[in-house]
This record gives structure tokens, sequence and C-alpha cells, in this order.
């Protein structure tokens, strides 16, 4: 049923990578010197591949929006990074990391790239660790590890809630290493508009410096985008106020394949909405639900305090329903179970449009952990919660703070409102095994590809993956696509074909500023996430899909003939940025109905109403889904879909349970 | 310079001249009011008029002397040029600039009590220094040395000179409540284990050196010692 | 569309570009909810200006969730705000009155130029930490990272210091526009580090010629900068970066 090709190198599903890395053709360090790679975008995957490659000899230019590398979105994942060290003696390995990962992704990944994934990620934590980023450890100065959803073992890594961050600043010194060598250019504040294709390779891009407005042509001999995700498509999402899909984008019009654009991870713990005047939302990491029970009252519309609510009138739905996992389920298993018990009246706070949160019973037991540790016996509740306060402190402190900041309540007394928000978007654009897309020389890295997670992610796997993808597989397979260009000499950006890309990007910012209609670009932004929110959001049916599509081409019809850009193309111009990005999201959020719409079947971050167990729970269809849908751009804003099969040869495809 | 390149002209050069030449002028001070003290005890000065003639007449000391000379100027040098090049790291000012919300007004206003220091001390220095080493002290004492006792009776007659000598000394005294914990800083002293001791050393320091110097005058004025 | 009921003058410099000169502009706001935070409540601003055909103000931000260090708003006299520990992305409204009068300037440094209105170059930083910043550790060179045990005080310590955003606020409090806390932060990260060992005197030597080169001024430990970082950096760091530089200079023999 495929019609297209994946690459995957033949063999043993344990030995294809190593059979890969030691058979793939090699570039000569002189070569190296005079072949030009492009990298869009400073996050983890694209960091950390822009570094790597350079240090392996290659010209590389590296492009963010931000105004340093250092920014990039990865740098506010919280919980931690995956990898099979098996430190903890817990019985972990490659093939469970790899198991467990395609489980958690409900049966949608592609096998061979998971299991390379599963086999490089005990080196990402050895050479992040070798560049001094400071994961916790323990007393005996060896490496902590915590549990993440979806797993039995601990295997995840971290560095207090800013594990992002910390591995960000590492690869983002590694980068800057090689800046300073003048092995690397770095192009910030500069956003990519286009993307050149010579004879139906990539060949560059064309960027705009975001302080001048002025547009330039870059030549390469490949293009990587490491991008990030789009979960900006439905407005409020805990992704940054610049997070955005056009890179990805326009690489789509140019002919790459973006797939499983509809799944989308609606992450359980996070701040609940608080008024129209949101403009984002704030995760509370995962790794809270180590220690926090998630629990709504047992009475339907029961207005009572938390702390008024006795035990026995309290709904552990979690402990509930699935006792194996518990508060431990898959991200969209807790979000659909927190929905569930929100939409049938059980929802807490003022909006009834969240659920607790409650550290008070792990509290307890770290206090008394604690006071026997220190000598006291039969300590009672007040020194149990004084000492146990402290662990919590000790553990999330930052993270509990951030809540206080953000709500104004103090969660160390109260338990926290929490509800799902839009955090992490499986989809992306299709690459094959090498991670390029279908326009040969254009690769795709990190979570702007689709590759790893199937339906869905598993926590602290983004984080392994963007890194796995820039430090150990790109540079490798990178290798066999410039090894046959290596007699190509830098192709001057007087060529028509960047001319040409110049004069789409122009005509786009032109076009923009000229509308002069009357409403600002956040006000479209803001209705076609309302679109996705109700209609494409947690859970899917046929109608509202419909709807949807319908609903969006009138807003896209409605954007470009009244929106509002002030200013003009030629100076620092966030209006004129935020514009763009949006006028593509709306495009995106049309293919993400239509795919949704056609994928007649639930799983993982796609929850289909039509498709579910008697319990509720998601029902797939393997005989007819167990594909990658990959989309093509076409004339107008038209797509046709390319399936790529999935073919599940070394793990037994099983209803997915964690009860 | 071969071998140590910008040690003293990067800014953390500047910062050890500031710090080094701080540490000494405190040292200094302890011998200084530690003389000065010797007034109290009301002999008609005889025992301070033996430290001030050691102080005159021993050669080390005089070479001392020049030892301080130079590291007091190479301080209020230091101190100048380093305020211009921050005022240069700064050439738009801010409208509004809440500088008690995060730090004390002595610590940034080290510039002017250094000035007001520098001002008293070519005062002090005029009523002393070029007195007992340039033009002479008229009377010697019982023991036939100087009378710089005398001279001091004298000029602390004046209440506007021991104004100004006590207004000097509160000056000194936030100049080193910031500046004795400051150059252990410079100096990369920091330990948790010490940071109190020494933070509370510089308050005892700062408060009990300007007390001692501030209480000459007065006593003096007063008629407190004879 | 807001919900809340407070009304506010604020002060807001203005600057078309680096070749201009600014000033402070004043605007009205009505209808602040205690709950919006500052950042919002600069949308609602600019969505206003935006309806009535003016220019909207423009300011750095991302996450707005206080880690990516992005937004650097100097309020009422004080970076980030009034309250401690937090970034402009986190502070929220109910930090302030109804009828209050709010002054917003950007982050005043020569090293950070102004771009446009509350926007500054912050491309001194990056610059400072290609000067040194790292470890000089290629990709696949590492063994394995239990092999190298780490005393957990230690590695807390490397922690803390890396948790820096780099943000600017420490020069943007400064007196004196010094940068000391921010390149002590990363020279400690590292220099507490066995792995950061081999370069150390290196490491600190460079970072500190960059950071003079690109005009901070100098440290005269007020401590402002501490006292307003939002994650809290020490002001332990930049003794022990003077610690390692004098080291550097008069001990080891390496020269940079």
């Amino acid at each position: 049923m495929s019609d297209i090709n994946s690459n995957i190198p033949e063999g043993e599903l344990t030995s294809k990578w190593t059979k890969f890395k030691s058979s793939v053709p090699l570039v000569n360090p002189s070569n190296k010197r005079t072949i030009e790679v492009i990298i869009v975008g400073s996050g983890l995957a694209g960091a950390s591949a822009a570094a790597t490659l350079a240090e392996m000899g290659y010209k590389v230019k590296c492009f963010c929006f931000q105004d340093s590398p250092r920014r990039a979105h990865s740098i506010a994942a919280q919980g931690g990074i995956n990898a099979a060290k098996n430190y903890q003696n817990d019985g972990d390995s490659t093939y469970r990391l790899f198991y467990d990962t395609i489980k958690g992704g409900d049966y949608r990944a592609r096998e061979a790239n998971v299991h390379r994934l599963a086999e490089v990620s005990a080196n990402i934590i050895d050479q992040c660790v070798a560049q001094g980023v400071p994961l916790a450890r323990e007393y005996g100065g060896l490496l902590d590890n915590r549990s993440f959803g979806g797993t039995q073992v601990q295997r995840t890594f971290y560095a207090a809630g800013q594990t992002g961050q910390q591995l960000l600043l590492g690869a983002y010194s590694a980068l800057e290493r090689q800046i300073g060598m003048g092995k690397v250019e770095m192009y910030t504040r500069h956003e990519m508009l286009e993307v050149v294709k010579i004879d139906g390779k990539a060949r560059g891009i064309i960027a705009r410096n975001l302080i001048t407005g002025e547009i330039e042509r870059h030549f390469g001999h490949a293009v990587v985008l490491g991008t990030g995700g789009y979960g900006n498509v439905f407005y409020l999402s805990t992704n940054a106020m610049g997070s955005n899909v056009t890179a990805a984008w326009k690489a789509h019009k140019q002919g790459a394949y973006f797939a499983n654009p509809c799944y989308t991870q609606i992450h359980p713990t996070c701040i609940p909405v608080s008024g129209d005047h949101q403009s984002k939302l704030t995760l509370m990491s995962e790794s809270l639900r180590n220690d926090g029970r998630i629990w709504v009252p047992k009475k339907k519309d029961d207005n009572r305090k938390a702390s008024e609510i006795p035990e026995d009138e309290r709904d552990y739905y979690l402990e509930r329903r699935y006792p194996a996992f518990g508060n431990l389920v898959p991200r969209d298993v807790a979000s659909r179970a927190a929905k569930e018990r929100c939409d049938a009246g059980y929802g807490v706070g003022a909006s009834k449009l969240a659920v607790y949160l409650d550290f008070k019973a792990n509290t307890e037991r770290y206090g008394r952990i604690e006071a026997s540790k220190s000598g006291i016996h039969n300590p009672n509740k007040e020194t149990c919660m004084r000492l146990g306060t402290a662990v919590i402190k000790e553990k999330y402190g930052n993270l509990f703070d951030m809540y206080a900041q953000i709500t104004g309540e103090n969660p160390y007394e109260t338990p926290m409102r929490i509800y799902p928000a839009v955090h992490y978007t499986m989809g992306g654009l299709w690459v094959d095994y090498n991670l390029m897309t279908s326009v040969p020389g254009l690769y795709c890295t990190g979570e702007a590809n689709f590759s790893d997670h199937g339906a869905n992610r598993l926590g602290a796997s983004a984080l392994m993956q963007g890194l796995a993808d820039g430090y150990f597989v790109l540079p490798y397979t990178i290798g066999a696509y410039l090894s046959k260009e290596i007699s190509v000499k830098a192709i001057p950006t007087d060529h028509p074909a960047f001319v040409e890309a110049e004069e789409r990007a122009v005509g786009i910012l032109n076009t923009l500023i000229n509308i002069k209609g009357t409403k600002s670009v956040d006000h479209f932004h803001k209705r076609l996430g309302h679109i996705m929110w109700e209609k494409c959001g947690m859970a899917r049916n046929e109608k509202g899909l419909n709807e949807a599509i319908e609903e969006i081409r009138a807003l896209r019809a409605e954007f470009w003939s009244n929106v509002r850009v002030p200013g003009i193309v030629g100076e620092l111009n966030p209006e004129l940025e935020k514009a763009g990005r949006v006028a593509d999201f709306i495009e995106l959020g049309e293919l993400m109905c239509i795919d949704a719409l056609n994928r007649n079947e639930s799983c993982g971050g796609h929850f289909r109403e039509e498709y579910q167990t008697e319990e509720g729970e998601a029902l797939r269809d393997d005989e007819n889904y167990a594909y990658v849908a990959a989309w093509e751009f076409k004339e107008g804003v038209n797509f046709e879909l390319h399936k790529e099969e999935l073919k599940f040869e070394n793990i037994k495809v099983a209803q997915r349970s964690y009860k | 310079m071969s071998g140590f390149g910008n040690a003293f002209s990067s800014s953390i050069g500047k910062k050890f001249i500031m710090g080094a030449t701080g540490i000494f002028l405190i040292l200094f001070l302890i011998v200084h009011a530690g003389i000065n003290a010797l007034i109290f005890l009301d002999d008609q000065g005889l025992t301070f008029n033996i430290g001030a003639h050691f102080m005159a007449t021993n050669w080390i000391i005089r070479a001392g002397e020049v030892v301080l000379m130079l590291g007091l100027l190479a301080h209020i040098f230091q101190a100048l040029r380093l305020t211009l090049q921050n005022q240069k790291a700064r050439p738009v000012k801010y409208a509004e600039y809440d500088g008690k919300a995060n730090s004390k007004w002595y610590s940034r206003s080290m510039g002017l009590l250094g000035t007001l220091l520098l001002i008293f001390l070519v005062v002090h220095l005029k009523d002393f220094w070029v007195v007992s080493r340039f033009t002479g002290i008229p009377t010697v004492d019982a023991n036939g040395h100087e009378d710089l006792y005398a001279v001091m009776k004298i000029k602390f007659q004046e209440p506007l000179r021991v104004g100004v000598y006590v207004l000097a000394m509160v000056s000194l005294c936030y100049h080193l409540l910031h500046g004795f914990a400051s150059a252990f800083q410079t100096m990369g002293w920091n330990h948790s284990k010490y940071n109190g001791i020494i933070k509370g050393a510089g308050v005892w320091y700062s408060i009990i050196i300007s007390i001692v110097f501030a209480a000459m005058p007065i006593a003096i004025y007063f008629g407190i010692i004879q | 569309m807001s919900t809340g009921n407070m009304n506010l003058t604020l002060k807001v410099w203005r600057q078309k570009n680096n070749n201009t000169k600014g000033a402070l502009v004043d605007y009205k706001l009505a209808g602040i909810s205690p709950d919006m935070s500052f950042l919002e409540m600069f949308d609602v601003l600019n969505e206003d200006l935006i309806t009535k055909g003016e220019e909207p103000v423009v300011f750095d931000h991302d996450c707005r969730e206080g880690i990516c260090g992005m937004c650097s708003m100097f309020i009422n006299g004080r970076p980030h705000g009034p309250k401690d520990l937090v970034t402009t992305c986190q502070l929220h409204m109910r930090s302030f009155k109804d009828g209050d009068t709010i002054v917003v300037e950007p982050w005043r440094a020569a090293a950070f130029p102004v771009v446009k209105d509350l926007t500054v170059d912050r491309s001194a930083f990056d610059r400072v930490i290609a000067a040194g910043g790292f470890i000089s550790v290629n990709t696949g060179n590492a063994q394995d990272a239990n092999n190298l045990p780490i005393p957990k005080m230690q590695a807390d310590a490397a922690f803390e210091a890396a948790a820096c955003i780099g943000c600017g606020a420490c020069v943007a409090t400064c007196k004196n526009a010094s940068a000391m806390l921010f390149v002590s932060a990363k020279i400690s990260q590292l220099a507490l580090l066995p792995q950061g060992q081999p370069e150390r005197y290196r490491r600190v030597q460079s970072m500190v010629a960059q950071m003079d080169a690109e005009g901070f001024g100098n440290c005269t430990n007020t401590g402002a900068c501490e006292a307003e970082c939002p994650k809290g950096i020490s002001l332990e760091n930049i003794a022990r970066m003077n610690r390692d530089f004098a080291s550097a200079k008069f001990i080891s023999e390496e020269t940079v």
C-alpha cells in the first residue's frame, strides 16, 4: 500500500543502524570544507546538528528568529530526557525503551527509527555530561533518575525542572564554540521565508533579516529544518509566542510531504485558562505526576473548597480507571480522562474546566521518611507535613513558585488546579530513515519532523529525539547525500531559482502590508485557535471536522482581505512576522482537520468520538489505518494523500492498555 | 608585560588594584587609629608623642609611607578611571531608577564618599602631616619629643575643623561599610563558612575605626582629655 | 475584551531605531485585569494602538514562562519590575494598583544598543560565550556519563550557576552596566565541574577579555545584580571568577 519509500535499511532491526553507519559513504575532510549546510532553527535539534556538522568540518550557516540561539523553545522543557542506561538496575534496556515508545505512540511510529532512537539515547547522556550539563545527581556522585508517564522503569534524567534549558545551553555552548572558531555563521533575528529548489533539490533559503527587514538569499548544498512544532495553530498552547510552522510549511509548499498533521499532544498538567486576555498556557511538568494525585469531587458541581471535601468524597479517577499505571498513564490518556470528568460536570475552580493535582498524601509520606531518618518516632501530622514540604520544595520548588506566580494561589497549601493544553505536535514534515523529506537535500529534525513518536509522544522523549537527530543521526545520514554532491560548486545566489523564490517571499510580505484591513493578526489567530480547539482538539468527530474545514476556509478568505498589518516591510515589524505565520497556520489548520477526518480511528493524540471502546478508550483500526498519512501540497490550497505503510515485525501490535 | 597580559588593565585587574590597595589602607587605618588612641591615656600626650616620633623617624615607616602614598594614589586614580569607564558603559541614563530596591545607598555612592574623603585628606594632611614632616613642630614635650599633641590640641579648638573631621569620619564609616566586604569579594575571598564573619568584621571595623578617629577632635574640643 | 477594572497610565520608551532619539510616551489603559501578565497588558495596549492606526510597541518576548530570557523591560526603575525572582513575563498585574503610573524603559547599556522601542541587542552575551563558555568536546567523544562521579554539592552549585537565562537584568540594573554576574555564572558552572578543568584558566581569561571588549562597565560589588536576577544567581560566582582570574594570570602559565 505504500507509495513512498522510507529507505529503511535491510536486515535485523537491532543491527540496521550499526550496519548503516559502517556502510554509509563518507565525505573526505577537504571536500567537507567546501560543502555548505544551512540549518534553520537553533533548538536542541538545530543547534546540536549545527555544532556537530561544523565539528565534522562542514561549512555551516545557522538561522534563528530569536535574538540568540540560546532562546529556542527547547529551553522550556521541564521534566527530563529518557535514556536506556539502566543505571537504576530496574530492567531497562534498549528494547524496552523502543517498546515503550512504540506502544506509547499507539503503534503509529516506524520501528526502525524508534529502535535507532533507543540505541543512541545513552550516547546523548554521555555527550551532555561531557559538555558540562549539570544533570541531577545522588550523594554518591552518580546520575539520578525519575520516572515518567507510560513506563515502568526509571530512565528519565533531569536537571531540576529545567532539563530542557540545561540541555539546550549545552548544545548552544557547543554551537557558540564553533561560531567562535568561525566554522558556523550564525544569523540571529532571521526568519526563513522560502526554500530554494534547483533541479528538484533544496539548494538554499530566502530569509528576512528581522531587524532591517531586508530579504537575503543563502545557498547551501543541503538545508536542514529544525524549526519545532506547530502547536501555536491552537493560539493557546504551551509553545513560545514565536513558535511557528512557517519554515516547515514553506517547505511543504515546495514539495515536502506533511505527515500525520492531526496528531496533537494535549498535555494533561497545565495551568487552566483564566480569562480572554490569556496569551499562552503554562505547563506544569509531568514529573509532578510522580508525587501528585489527580482527583475531582465525587459529587457533581461541588462548590466546596478542596480542603473541605473529605477523602471518601474524592474520585481519584486515574487510579480508579488505570490501577496499574495510576497517575502515571501516558499523556493522551490522562488528558482525555480529565476532559471526560469535566464534561460530565465534575470539574473544579471557577471555570469548572480543571481537576485537582494534590500533593498532600506524598508530602506526608516523604515527611514520615524524613522523620524516621532523623530519628523522630511516631511523628505527628504537622511534623510530617513540615518535613515533607521541604522534600517537595527541593524536588519541584521552581514549578510550585511558577504556579503561585501565575495563579496567585499557594500550591503548598491548596491542591493545584490543572487542565490539559496543547503541548506538542507529533506530526510534521515527512522524512525517510535518513531524516530527508520528500525534497532531495531538504532534511528535517526534531519536533518539526513526524518521525519517532507515532500518535502520542511519551514524556521526556522530545528532548531525546531532538538531540538524537542532531548529534547522532543527521550527521551520519546527511553524509549519504552530500557524498554525491562534492562536485557541486556553490551556486551563486543570482540564479533564477533564488530570484523567483525571493519574489514569492516579497510578494507575500507586500500583500500582507497592503491589505490594510480592520482586524489585527491576533484577532484571526484567536479565531483560528478557537475553531481548532473546539473541533480538532482533544476529541474530534466527523461533523465537527467538516464544519471546521468550512470555517477555516472562510477565515482564510477573511484574513487575506481584512487583516491589518501596521508599519512597513523594511523595519523591525513583529506584526508583519506574526501575520506571515498566522497565514501559514490557517492553511495548516485546514490540513489538520482534513487529516483528522481521513483517519477513521482513534489513536494516541487523535481521538475520534465515533471510534471508542465501551469504556471510552481509543479504538484503533490497524487493518485500514496502520499507515503514515503524508500529504502533498497541491495548487490552491489542496492536498493529496500518500501512504507509508507501517510494518510491525518486532512488536506484537495490541490494544494499548494501562489498566 | 608579556606573561601577565592584561592582568591589571582588564576589568577584574582594575578591581584587584582597588581591592588590594583598599585592604592595605584598611590595615594602615588600624595603625593610625591605634596610635591616635594613645591620647586617651590622658598623660599629656607623652605616649602619643613617642608613637608619633617613632612614625616620623623610623626609616622602615618612612619607606612604608611612600608605599602608602602610592597605594592611596593608585586607589584614587583607579577609582577615577573606573568611574569614567562605568559612566561610558551607560551613555543613556534611565528616566526612573530605583536603586534602593536592590542595593545600599553607600554602595552606590563610593565615588561621592571617596571624593569627600579626598577633600578631607587634603585638609588633614595640611593640618598635621605637612606640619610634622616639613614645616616642623614648634614645641617639644617633657620627653623632648616634638609635641604633635600640642599642635592637635590647638587645632581642635576650632569648631569648624572639629565639624569637618567628624563629618569626614561619617563618610569614612560608610565608605568602609561597603569597602571592607567588597575588597574581600573582589579578591575572590568568598566562602560560605566565612562570609558571615567577614561581613560582621567589616561592620564592626568600620564603626569602631570611625568612632575612634572622631572621638579625638570631640574629646579635645570638649576638654574631656586635657 | 478584557475583564478587569484597573486603570493605568503607562510611560513607555518609544524609539524608532538605533539612529534616532527616543522619548517616553504616555498611554492610558482601562479595564486591565489583575490576572493578566505584564506582557498581556502590553498585548492589550498594542491591540488598542493597532485599532487606532498607530504603531504598536515593539518588545522582546517569547516563551512567556520565565525561562527563555527574551523579555526585558525596565519597569518603574527595576529590571523585570517590582517582584523578586521573576521575569517580566511572569509579573502579573496583581502586583500593581488601580490608578498606578508605570514607567517602562528598555535595558540601558552601551553594550546593549536599543534596536527599537523596548527591544535591545544582547548579542554581546553570545560573543562572550563564544569566547570560551564551553567545554571543547566534539560529539562522539564522550565516555560513559557515570564514569565521572561528581559530588552532589558541587553538581548542585554548578546547576545553580547554570540556571542563568541570559536575560541581561544584571547588566540593566547595575549602576555600572557591568556583565560580571552573567559572565561569572558561566565561568563558575564550568569551573565547578571536573569536565571544565582542562580549559579552566584559558576560559576565564578569554571570556573576561571579551566581556571587556564589549564595553560593559566594571563591578563595584553593590549586589544589585544578585538582588534583581530572576534566577537568583549568586554573587559568589563573581568571587569565584575573580579568584580564577587571579590564578590564571598569576599562577597558571597559560596565557591567552
